[in-house]
């Protein structure tokens, strides 16, 4: 993608986000809180962000694949079961990541 | 606020002043306390950013403007995997949805009198200020905890993206590497409480979830780049939708049909929100 048509995705997705709020606070609530618009918004996070953890670490292209980046995901979850923080299941993460990289390479 | 502190005489009246003091503190504590933690994943979006293509300036624009991690994440994202630039857009609006119904909660209480004010307000209506607001024991100390946790979450969320993207981008193979192990640990740290026992409906949200990243990854080898991810969720969505009978009954609850205008006018406090 080229620089110019990065910088219109960054502001036409900024502004798209920015409204989305503002309308939340301006429009009648009558027209947001239907059960079934809630119900979906509830769940979207979910289905996206797992939709995410699993191209990002599986997949490159149109391929699916396995690398250090499924090995540092695996050692997250276990950080993340074991109540570690942010930043240590990052690093943790990113070690594997890098040993796996290492030790194929 | 406490209702009888202030009739009581003088010992009263400064209980009660200390007692707001000393909940305004706490507020204040907490706001910062949690700005200075979601400042940690700015780091993350930071090096996200940059794992995704984008220049120090493109991360600090999403940051300033979109100010809203989870659909931040979400464009680099979908660009990082090589998705075209309307899938990118999409899937950060599908999560902005969230903000709107985030919204329409925090009108009641926040109540922005004239245009500049709701302009200014609408920027921090995000996650942790409404989930800080709405916990809050009262409306002043609701409006105090939106306006501290938006500004410190605001000045560090920004801050640190500077250094996550500034940090990124001089990093060799072996670094490389490691970077791309961190964004999607980042993703499921972000996933990681709504799967847990105590987040509402933790079923339903486990089982979104393991639909979503199954559509998505049958879907790569055939969609364009980034398209697998937005149509994971639209599908799961739809699938998740509340039957016809269950929207009449969920329908019911939320709003009687007496009682239409209910949401926007009635006063806020914690034991009202069905949060």
């Amino acid at each position: 993608m080229s620089g110019g048509s990065l910088w219109t995705v960054v502001l036409v997705a900024a502004v798209g986000c920015y409204l989305l709020k503002l309308a939340g606070l301006s429009v009648p609530a009558a027209w947001v809180e239907h059960p079934w618009v809630t119900r979906v918004v509830e769940f979207v996070p979910a289905a996206l962000l797992a939709a995410l953890v699993a191209v990002q670490a599986a997949t490159s292209g149109p391929d699916l694949v396995v690398d250090g980046r499924l090995a540092g995901l695996a050692v997250a979850a276990l950080a993340l079961a074991l109540r570690a923080p942010f930043i240590v299941v990052l690093v943790l993460a990113g070690a594997t990541g890098a040993l796996v990289h290492v030790l194929a390479g | 606020m406490h209702p009888l502190g202030g009739v009581r005489g003088r010992p009263g009246v400064l209980a009660s002043l200390a007692a707001v003091s000393a909940a305004r503190t706490a507020t204040l504590r907490d706001a910062v306390g949690l700005g200075l933690a979601v400042g940690l994943y700015g780091v993350a979006f930071g090096a996200a950013a940059d794992a995704a293509g984008l220049d120090v300036w493109q991360a600090l624009v999403l940051s300033a403007l979109m100010f809203t991690g989870a659909s931040q994440f979400a464009l680099v994202g979908v660009l990082g995997a090589g998705g075209s630039g309307l899938a990118a857009i999409g899937s950060a609006l599908l999560l902005g949805t969230r903000n709107t119904v985030y919204g329409v909660r925090l009108a009641p209480l926040l109540a922005p009198r004239g245009v500049l004010r709701r302009v200014g307000a609408a920027h921090w209506v995000i996650d942790e200020t409404t989930a800080m607001a709405v916990a809050a024991p009262d409306r002043e100390l609701g409006r105090l905890a939106f306006w501290a946790t938006g500004a410190t979450i605001y000045v560090g969320w920004n801050l640190t993206t500077v250094l996550g993207a500034l940090g990124a981008s001089g990093l060799g193979g072996t670094a490389q590497a490691a970077l791309d192990a961190v964004v999607p640990a980042a993703f499921l740290a972000l996933l990681w409480p709504r799967l847990q026992r105590t987040f509402p409906e933790a079923a339903v949200q486990r089982r979104v979830a393991v639909g979503g990243a199954v559509v998505a990854l049958l879907l790569t080898p055939v969609v364009p780049a980034g398209v697998q991810v937005v149509a994971a969720v639209v599908a799961v969505a739809l699938a998740g939708r509340p039957r016809s009978e269950e929207v009449v009954q969920a329908g019911e609850l939320a709003s009687p049909p007496e009682d239409g205008a209910a949401p926007r006018k009635r006063p806020t406090s914690p034991s009202e929100e069905d949060s």
